[in-house]
């Protein structure tokens, strides 16, 4: 992220420097982009364009049925669709819950990794394994940690003589959700804690050693010199982590596909169900525009938020 | 950070610390375990945290009888040509970028940025009608063109930024020697880069073996199913002395991206990869 803003090179002026070989010769540089430009352009931008236009209109599947444009209709629809409400708020406690976790935890760790304990090189190794992992395969260890017969989770509870919590956690409707969550936080808080580390590493010593001459406590200092140093870096992570969430597939696609009951259907899911299950190519597109528009909305009122903190 | 802390916040750290080595470490070690115990131990009524008889059976089970073994074959397959393909196609355009000044630098970035923000699923129907259309719908080809093409934006950022890294005054240099565009490229550029190109093609080969989604959607045939959508099936299967060849396929194909990160770390802390990944 912090790339963004560093880029000496194109900026270096002074033609002086340059032979005139390499100056902008145009042509040139065009047929070197072509070969990456053009496959972005037809299959990246074109589709998505065309998938956002798909929304408006009564695409179904199959071959040679006539497409036609319906304006608004799809969203009329998902207006009354029960189904697709209940899906989007299971979306937003999935995406919040684990955001604001994933964001907490790997906070919690980032500190202690960037003290000097022991054992912190086990940790740092650890908190980067379940990255390095596909998704696919964390939604099995899970499945395996969860399984209501050779479960770790369920065995763990009757070593300790707790027999009364065993249950099956992700086929239970009132856990499976919780118990989903809790993956989602163990996927996604690696990356989250080496970008706080990495932010923490930043922040100068000079002020701490300051403010603790002056007698702040360790919270003091936590809260007046860590915490506004780090600002812009949890902005920009819990934002990524939010989009990420959201869009989330396939972790939860082999947890639960869904169920039980429907009460893991994330709107990926859903719209996946509608799109290839169902064949309703328009509507599942409208859906995805849904989507975009109120991670963009809820994306704004956070910035904004956070922008009127900082001044 | 915190100056010194007490007696008591130092073994509040380490109970801290220790909550966290057992949420993350766990859940691996359980799977590290279950891919070892034999089907007896699996169907046990209590089972235990280390294998009392362990075997390595599963492993061979898992690619022998579970086509788990043509599916790591595929899964290989596409992310290699994915790989090549990128690196072949992202070099000269990261070249372009680096070395001249362009608005189509920041276009790449930002795409790459704004392309996180869409879900797949408005991707993905348009690519499945057109890759339909031109007949590579259900094909291996079809699905590295895809990853090739999502691979591409974050390559472009990550090589054009090994560019950088070599000194234009080596370039330079070498056609003041009267060395031609191409001699320059071929003699100064190319050798230099060749860490960056290794990283960028490893980049392109994990994302394309851990990927889910399009695999899931494009290929129909059982037979060309590439790792995960072969591993996702498996789980579906019930019974729980599965579980053992589950495990044991998950394990093997977490092992690419492992040895990805492990590379990563060193050239991280190498700083030769520094102004290419960031965060």
């Amino acid at each position: 992220m912090t790339t963004l803003a560093e880029r000496p090179d194109v900026e270096r002026p002074g033609p002086a420097r340059r032979p005139n070989r390499f100056r902008s010769d145009r042509t040139a540089i065009y047929l070197l982009l072509l070969p990456s430009l053009l496959p972005i352009l037809v299959l990246s931008v074109f589709p998505l364009l065309r998938g956002i236009y798909l929304g408006f209109t009564d695409a179904r599947a199959g071959r040679n049925v006539e497409v036609s444009f319906t304006g608004l209709a799809n969203y009329r629809e998902l207006l009354g669709d029960e189904l697709f409400w209940n899906s989007f708020k299971i979306g937003l406690l999935w995406a919040v819950g684990v955001t604001v976790l994933q964001f907490l935890l790997a906070l919690g760790l980032a500190l202690l990794l960037n003290q000097q304990l022991r054992f912190r090189g086990v940790a740092r190794v650890l908190a980067v394994v379940p990255w390095a992992m596909p998704p696919v395969v964390v939604g099995i260890l899970w499945k395996l940690v969860y399984h209501p017969d050779a479960g770790l989770l369920n065995e763990f509870f009757h070593r300790i003589g707790a027999d009364g919590l065993r249950t099956n956690w992700l086929g239970d409707f009132s856990t499976a959700l919780p118990a989903v969550i809790l993956v989602g936080v163990w996927a996604g808080m690696p990356q989250t804690t080496v970008v706080l580390l990495a932010g923490l590493q930043g922040v100068g010593r000079e002020l701490h050693e300051a403010a603790a001459v002056d007698g702040a406590s360790t919270w003091h200092r936590f809260r007046h010199v860590t915490l506004p140093a780090l600002a812009p870096v949890i902005v920009a992570i819990t934002s990524l982590d939010f989009i990420w969430n959201f869009n989330s597939f396939g972790l939860v696609y082999v947890l639960t596909a869904g169920g039980p009951g429907g009460k893991t259907m994330l709107p990926m899911l859903f719209a996946y169900e509608e799109a290839f299950r169902y064949g309703n190519y328009g509507y599942a597109a409208a859906l995805g525009n849904v989507m975009v528009v109120l991670i963009v909305a809820l994306l704004a009122v956070y910035l904004r938020r956070r922008l009127r903190e900082a001044n | 950070m915190f100056g010194k802390p007490s007696r008591t916040g130092r073994v509040l750290q380490y109970l801290a610390l220790a909550g966290y080595l057992i949420f993350l470490g766990f859940p691996l070690i359980w799977l590290l375990s279950t891919a070892f115990k034999p089907p007896r131990e699996l169907v046990r009524l209590h089972p235990t945290l280390i294998p009392s008889d362990p075997t390595v059976q599963n492993f061979v089970q898992a690619f022998t009888e579970q086509e788990l073994g043509r599916a790591a074959l595929n899964s290989l397959q596409v992310s290699l040509a994915s790989a090549v393909l990128t690196v072949l196609v992202a070099m000269p355009a990261s070249y372009a970028l680096a070395r001249f000044r362009s608005k189509l630098g920041t276009a790449a970035l930002g795409w790459v940025l704004l392309s996180q923000l869409f879900p797949f699923v408005l991707l993905i129907i348009p690519i499945f009608l057109v890759l339909r259309q031109v007949g590579l719908a259900n094909t291996h080809a079809g699905l590295v063109l895809i990853y090739v093409v999502w691979a591409l934006p974050f390559a472009l950022w990550m090589l054009q930024g090994f560019v950088r890294n070599i000194p234009r005054e080596l370039e330079e240099a070498a056609s003041v020697d009267g060395a031609s565009r191409v001699q320059v490229l071929r003699r100064v550029v190319f050798p230099l880069l060749a860490p960056g190109l290794v990283a960028t093609a490893l980049f392109s080969f994990i994302s394309a073996w851990n990927e889910f989604f399009f695999a899931l959607v494009l290929i129909k045939t059982p037979e060309l199913a590439t790792l995960p959508v072969a591993l996702a099936r498996f789980v579906g299967i019930e019974g729980t002395a599965r579980l053992g060849p589950l495990a044991a396929g998950s394990l093997l194909a977490t092992l690419p991206s492992l040895i990805f990160f492990a590379f990563m770390q060193r050239r991280l802390s190498s700083g030769s990869l520094a102004g290419a990944v960031k965060g």
